[in-house]
């Protein structure tokens, strides 16, 4: 357990308890592990921008009265229409006289609750097509790559569009028409993952050992193929954002009175050329989130890259 | 079958007969997909139009129908068939072109999208041009001068391209250049007092104009189209460009870079002739892509800019519950991606000898 005395300055304390060359258990080596990344993402700017941006994303969503008033976000006050700012109304107020701040501060739980359905959607499925396919290889593989195909040849926003028409406009069937365009890529990606590791020797152990296929994707390859997998993911969340944010201006996504990003910036666009604020606030709102996912997500691909290549 | 095999083995070279006969391979199986996914893509249009609204009979006829239209439409529909056979029958249906009505317009659906395509075309064609003349020397640039300025700033304008909602940047867009600066010209194609000056030959004004010589109609269709063009162009300069630089930096690295330049050639050269030249293959892949996400970023820049091509007819016939055009225009989208895809598949094959040995 002791720092090498050789090795001038260092770390001592947790750091040296973490950094260990040679951890005594399994636990403090998965930390350290963890730990290295994390002083890697440190040094890395632009991400460590992402990832500030995306945690002020969350916190404000889940602390958004704190933020902001609930009832001036809701409540229409008509005699106050349209509102220039002022420091009741940082960024002015909407057509009904809605505190524009309050419904942007509101509306990112909306855009949370988006991309936090959409992942919790399209993970599984995406694994449970790719693992089969990777795995078991053969007739499996070709159909159910088949079928991957047929939806990754699918323009996104219009195959988007056409589901929410069918369904009808709404913050639930958004999300579905988002995940069943956007699980594609990740059963792919999990299908490579697995190809490459199918015939690992810990694979073959376990097989001998009498586990069966289920068992071995579900605890053998599934953690595996996890961070990749979670990597693309925070790199296509700019994308589902964008996405739902594009079907709530088309009127699509989330429906009045709910704060949604997209719809705001729509209902701007009637007085855009002398209430600007109203439009491009909402809009300014996305631009911010989808660039701190981007960020977060190239930095996080840097790292995996750095460490497999 | 075998016979024909062995007459061509004797008249030509065996490494033609060998190569011939992998291309042919190659084109039966690109088909084969090509057609797979051309049925999958009417799969998930029929479900979309006749399996997930839970009536379409009211949704065509309204709530207010008598009894005998209601049953009538019901029939048209087949709905008293089978799910399979229903499926039949809209498979040969779309096979003769025939979408149905268009409830908005009361045309058939077809021709509203042959009458609404070209403004789209024409628009997403520009912005395409835009992206590819601009984005692939930005990327190369970027490459070449891998993690020094020109470097970040292409990589954060590329950033910044694709973390951008395209409507709210053409509002900003119309606010700045229309509204403030009078720069460009404001929504639509053309000033109405433009309106049917021209005859439609391609549906493309731009085009039509020229062709009919009327120079002020032109100027004024450019100035409708630049904004919206610049707008589009910038998403897939982002995407080219990011796209164009990863491809640069792998050929940079390989030794016959090295190899071009010991032997005395410019570094000029060697960078835009014989490092482009090796990535362009794969540059194709890229802009057919890039073509297909703009026919999807026009649906909402035609929203902005009141730009009467296929993505407004779209939104228009959502809120009226005109499920035959909405998936008409799928199907359109759709097919032309599908083409795209199979056309860089086969530019690929024809020009990168190592593709088509492989297969």
């Amino acid at each position: 357990m002791s720092a090498s005395p050789l090795r001038t300055g260092a770390p001592t304390g947790w750091r040296g308890w973490l950094l260990e060359p040679a951890p005594a258990s399994r636990g403090q080596a998965r930390l350290g592990r963890w730990y290295r990344a994390w002083l890697g993402f440190r040094r890395n700017g632009p991400a460590m921008t992402g990832l500030i941006i995306v945690a002020a994303l969350v916190l404000v969503a889940i602390f958004a009265p704190v933020f902001a008033n609930h009832d001036l976000a809701f409540t229409q006050v008509l005699e106050d229409r349209l509102q220039d700012f002022s420091w009741l109304h940082p960024f002015g107020t909407d057509e009904l006289g809605r505190d524009i701040y309050a419904r942007v501060v509101f509306g990112s739980r909306v855009t949370l609750t988006i991309v936090g359905l959409v992942s919790v959607i399209v993970l599984p499925v995406g694994l449970a097509i790719g693992l089969p396919a990777g795995y078991f290889g053969g007739w499996i593989d070709s159909v159910l790559m088949r079928i991957t195909d047929i939806f990754l040849a699918f323009p996104r926003l219009v195959l988007a569009l056409a589901f929410a028409a069918a369904l009808g406009p709404g913050i639930e069937n958004a999300v579905i028409a988002i995940s069943l365009t956007a699980w594609p890529p990740y059963a792919r990606l999990a299908r490579a993952e697995t190809m490459t590791r199918r015939h690992a020797e810990f694979i073959e152990a376990a097989q001998l050992q009498g586990a069966s296929s289920f068992r071995i994707l579900l605890t053998q390859i599934m953690p595996l193929c996890l961070p990749s997998v979670i990597i693309r993911l925070t790199l296509d969340m700019a994308g589902i954002i964008l996405t739902a944010a594009g079907l709530g201006f088309l009127g699509l996504g989330a429906q009045p009175p709910l704060p949604e990003w997209g719809a705001m910036v729509s209902t701007g666009r009637a007085v855009l050329l002398d209430q600007w604020w109203v439009a491009t606030i909402p809009g300014t709102a996305i631009f911010i989130v989808s660039l701190g996912f981007n960020l977060l997500g190239d930095g996080l691909r840097d790292i995996s890259e750095a460490r497999s290549g | 079958m075998s016979a024909a095999t062995n007459e061509t083995a004797v008249t030509i070279p065996d490494g033609w007969a060998r190569r011939y006969a992998g291309l042919v391979r190659h084109g039966f199986g690109l088909l084969g997909s090509v057609l797979l996914t051309f049925l999958g893509l009417t799969c998930v249009t029929f479900i979309i139009g006749r399996v997930i609204p839970i009536d379409p009979v009211t949704a065509i006829v309204g709530e207010k129908a008598t009894r005998s239209t209601y049953e009538r439409v019901f029939k048209e529909l087949s709905l008293d068939r089978p799910v399979y056979e229903q499926y039949w029958i809209y498979l040969k249906k779309i096979l003769h072109g025939d979408f149905g009505n268009s409830l908005l317009t009361a045309h058939p659906v077809l021709s509203d999208l042959l009458h609404f395509f070209p403004a789209t075309v024409e628009l997403s064609l520009l912005s395409l041009i835009f992206g590819v003349c601009l984005g692939i020397p930005l990327g190369v640039t970027a490459a070449t001068h891998n993690g020094r300025w020109p470097d970040q700033i292409v990589r954060f304008g590329s950033l910044l391209g694709y973390s951008m909602p395209v409507f709210w940047l053409g509002l900003v867009g119309l606010l700045v250049f229309y509204a403030k600066l009078g720069w460009v010209e404001g929504p639509g194609r053309i000033d109405v007092a433009f309106d049917d000056i021209v005859p439609t030959v391609t549906g493309m004004i731009t085009i039509d104009s020229l062709l009919a010589g009327e120079d002020e109609v032109f100027w004024n269709a450019i100035g409708h189209l630049i904004l919206p063009a610049s707008i589009l162009g910038y998403l897939s300069l982002a995407y080219v460009a990011r796209m164009t630089r990863s491809f640069m930096l792998t050929q940079l690295r390989q030794e016959y870079v090295l190899a071009t330049l010991a032997k005395g050639l410019s570094p000029f050269r060697v960078v835009w002739i014989h490092a482009l030249g090796n990535v362009w293959v794969q540059l194709v892949t890229v802009i057919a892509l890039t073509f297909g996400s703009l026919l999807e970023g026009a649906v909402l820049t035609e929203t902005v800019f009141a730009w009467p091509g296929l993505g407004l007819y779209m939104k228009n016939s959502l809120f009226s519950a005109d499920l035959n055009a909405v998936v008409g225009g799928t199907m359109l989208i759709g097919v032309v991606y599908i083409v795209l895809n199979m056309l860089s598949d086969v530019i690929y094959t024809l020009v990168d000898p190592r593709a088509r040995a492989r297969k």
